[in-house]
C-alpha cells in the first residue's frame, strides 16, 4: 500500500465463503484504514456483496476471520455489529415502507428504554423523555441529509434516491465509526448523488470512515481512495485512487473500457 | 325482559373473554406478523391451569390443588407463557406458512393430551371439582354473571390498554420494523429472534388469560373447547376486525361472535330439519367463507391498521401531547 500508514478500523484476515463449488470470497486480507473513504470496485460477480454481508455479518465466513478496531467481531450477529460501531446501507434500498421517514430514523438508536416490553408500558415517563430526545436527533439527522420536510411521509412513498438517503439517516442514529454502502450512487438522480457525496465527504471529515461499492467509476475515482480491486473473490488491486487509474491492466481486465478521466 | 338482559350479559361476557385472545393474536399477527395456527393450545393451557390449580382435589384426575382464584389464573396464564415459549424458540425461526403448520401440529397435539392424558386432565371428560371465586357469597344467579362480566370488562379494558402503550412505544414501533424487513431492522442493530419471542410469549399469556378467564366462567374445561375451530374462529374475529388495529380486533370479535350466534339460531330456527343435524358443519362452513372473503375483498380488516401512529415529525415544537400523559 502506498498511504500512509494509520490505524486500521477494519481487517479481514484469509476470509473465504463458498457456495457451492463457487468460491465467492477467495481468502481476502484486506486493512480498512481509519477515517479513509475506501472504494471497493470489481466486475459482477467479483464477490463485491458477498464481502460486505462477511463483513457486515449477513452470512458466515467459511473460514477466515474479521476484526473490528482489533477486536474479532466473525461470530457476532448483524445487530450486535451495528452496536459495535459498523453500520450499513443496502443495494436496494430497505426502508420500513410503512412507517413514516421519521419513525424509521427513530427506531435506530441503540438501548432505548422503551424496547423492552416493561420499559414500554411501565417506565414510560423515562421512555417518553427519550424519545422527546431521539426525535429531535432524528429530525436534525433528517435535515442533515436533506429530508426533514419528509419526515412524517411514510416512507415507501418516497422516491429511490431518497431511500438512500434515508438509509443513510438511519445508520447515523448510531453513530458508526465505519459506514458500508452498497451503490450508493446506483438509479439516483444525480442531483440526489450529490448531495449525498456532500454528506459522506462531510461525514468523512467528522472522522467516519466509509467502505464503498460503486459501479459509477467516475464517483470511485473522484472521492474514493484508497481504492480495492476484486476479480473473483481475490483482491487484484490495492491502492490509491491515480495509480488505480493509471493501472491499465485492472482497467482493461476488470473494467472493461478505459477511463476517460 | 329479564331473560334478554340475562343473555345479553351472557352474550357480551364471552365475546369479551374472546376479545382478549383476538387482542393476544394482533400483537402476534397484527404487529408482529407471526402466523399462530395454534391460539387454541394457549387458551386451552390458560383454561386448563387455571382449573387445575384453582380446583378442589379429584379421585380422577391431576390436581384440585385449590389455590386462591387469582393465584390460580396466574398459574394458568404462566403455563400458556411456558408452553408458548418452548415453541417459539423451536418454530419461531420457521417464516409464515410453516410456523402456521408447526403451531397448529401444536395445538392439536394440545387437544390429544387433553383428550387421552385422563390422569392429568380427567380425559374427554373435562377438569371437574373446580368452583367459581365468590361463588359462596354471590350465588349462581344474574347478580353473578354481572359482576363477573364487569370484571372480564375491566380485564379486557387492561389488556386493551397495555397493547395500546406497547403499540406506540418503540417496543412497537421495532416490532413493525421487524414485520416488514427484518434483516433491515437486525442490520440497525435489532434482535429478531428474541424480539419476536417475547412477543409471542406475550401474546400467548393473554390468550391464556382469555382461557381461564372462559374456563372460569363456565367452570369446566374439556377437549371440546379447545377443537381447532376455535383458532380459525378467532383468525375471522382479527381478520374481519382489522390485523394491527386493537380497536378494530375488539369489534371484529364482538361482530363474528354474533354472527355465529346468530347462525346458530337462524339455522335451528329456519333450516329444514333434516338441515338440522349438519347446523354445526354449516357454521364451520360460513366461517372459511367469511375468511376467505375478507381476504379476498378487503385484506385490511373494517378498521385497517393506522399506519404510523406514534410520533409526527410536523409540529417539531410542541411536545408530543401522547407523550405526556
Amino acid at each position: 500500500m502506498g498511504q500512509a500508514v494509520a490505524e486500521p478500523i477494519l481487517t479481514t484476515h484469509a476470509l473465504s465463503k463458498s457456495f457451492g463449488a463457487l468460491k465467492a470470497v477467495d481468502g481476502v486480507s484486506l486493512s480498512i484504514r481509519k477515517g479513509s473513504i475506501t472504494g471497493l470496485i470489481g466486475p459482477n460477480g467479483a464477490g463485491k456483496s458477498t464481502l460486505f454481508n462477511l463483513v457486515t455479518g449477513e452470512i458466515v465466513p467459511g473460514e477466515g476471520r474479521v476484526e473490528l478496531l482489533g477486536e474479532d467481531i466473525t461470530t457476532l450477529s448483524p445487530d450486535r455489529r451495528f452496536a459495535k460501531g459498523l453500520g450499513r446501507t443496502f443495494q436496494i434500498p430497505r426502508p420500513f415502507k410503512r412507517m413514516s421517514v421519521l419513525e424509521n430514523v427513530m427506531l435506530a438508536p441503540l438501548d432505548q428504554s422503551g424496547e423492552s416490553l416493561w420499559g414500554s408500558v411501565l417506565g414510560r415517563r423515562n421512555m417518553w423523555r427519550q424519545e422527546a430526545a431521539i426525535r429531535e436527533r432524528a429530525l436534525e439527522i433528517l435535515d442533515f441529509v436533506t429530508l426533514g420536510p419528509l419526515a412524517d411521509h411514510p416512507a415507501g412513498k418516497i422516491s429511490g434516491g431518497q431511500m438512500k438517503l434515508l438509509e443513510l439517516a438511519r445508520v447515523l442514529m448510531g453513530n458508526p465509526e465505519l459506514i458500508l454502502l452498497d451503490e450508493p450512487a446506483a438509479g439516483v438522480n444525480p442531483a440526489l448523488t450529490e448531495t449525498l457525496i456532500e454528506k459522506i465527504e462531510e461525514l468523512n471529515r467528522g472522522g467516519t470512515t466509509f467502505l464503498i461499492i460503486e459501479h459509477d467509476m467516475d464517483f470511485v475515482m473522484r472521492h474514493c481512495d484508497p481504492v480495492i480491486a476484486l476479480a473473483e473473490g481475490r483482491v487484484v488491486f490495492e491502492g490509491s485512487a491515480v495509480e488505480a487509474q493509471a493501472n491499465t491492466v485492472l482497467l482493461d481486465a476488470y473494467l472493461g473500457a478505459p477511463l476517460d478521466a | 325482559m329479564i331473560g334478554v338482559i340475562s343473555y345479553l350479559v351472557f352474550f357480551t361476557t364471552v365475546a369479551a373473554i374472546l376479545s382478549i385472545a383476538v387482542l393476544g393474536l394482533n400483537l402476534q399477527w397484527g404487529n408482529t406478523g407471526l402466523f399462530n395456527g395454534g391460539v387454541v393450545a394457549s387458551f386451552g393451557a390458560g383454561a386448563y391451569g387455571t382449573l387445575i390449580l384453582g380446583g378442589a382435589p379429584q379421585e380422577s384426575h391431576f390436581g384440585g390443588f385449590g389455590l386462591a382464584y387469582p393465584l390460580a389464573l396466574l398459574g394458568g396464564m404462566i403455563f400458556a407463557g411456558l408452553l408458548a415459549w418452548v415453541v417459539g424458540v423451536l418454530t419461531l425461526r420457521l417464516r409464515h406458512d410453516y410456523l402456521a403448520i408447526a403451531t397448529f401440529g401444536v395445538a392439536v397435539a394440545f387437544e390429544n393430551v387433553a383428550r387421552n392424558a385422563i390422569w392429568l386432565t380427567g380425559g374427554a371428560q373435562g377438569v371437574r371439582g373446580f368452583e367459581r371465586p365468590l361463588r359462596a357469597e354471590l350465588g349462581d344467579g344474574f347478580l353473578y354473571n354481572l359482576i363477573f362480566l364487569v370484571a372480564v370488562l375491566i380485564a379486557l379494558w387492561l389488556v386493551f390498554l397495555f397493547l395500546q402503550r406497547l403499540t406506540v412505544s418503540p417496543f412497537g414501533r421495532m416490532l413493525r420494523a421487524i414485520r416488514e424487513d427484518e434483516t433491515a431492522a437486525r442490520s440497525l442493530g435489532k434482535a429478531p429472534d428474541r424480539v419476536r419471542l417475547t412477543a409471542f410469549v406475550t401474546g400467548s399469556v393473554i390468550m391464556g388469560l382469555s382461557g381461564g378467564l372462559y374456563g372460569t366462567f363456565y367452570a369446566f374445561i374439556s377437549p371440546q373447547d379447545v377443537l381447532p375451530i376455535l383458532t380459525f374462529q378467532i383468525w375471522a374475529m382479527l381478520i374481519v376486525g382489522g390485523a394491527g388495529n386493537n380497536a378494530g380486533a375488539i369489534f371484529g370479535t364482538f361482530l363474528i361472535w354474533g354472527a355465529w350466534t346468530f347462525s346458530g339460531w337462524a339455522l335451528a330456527r329456519f333450516a329444514p330439519i333434516e338441515a338440522q343435524l349438519y347446523t354445526g358443519s354449516i357454521q364451520f362452513v360460513l366461517i372459511g367463507f367469511v375468511i376467505v372473503g375478507m381476504l379476498l375483498w378487503r385484506p385490511q380488516g373494517l378498521f385497517p391498521e393506522r399506519l404510523v401512529v406514534s410520533q409526527p415529525g410536523a409540529n417539531r415544537d410542541k411536545p408530543q401531547a401522547e407523550g405526556l400523559t
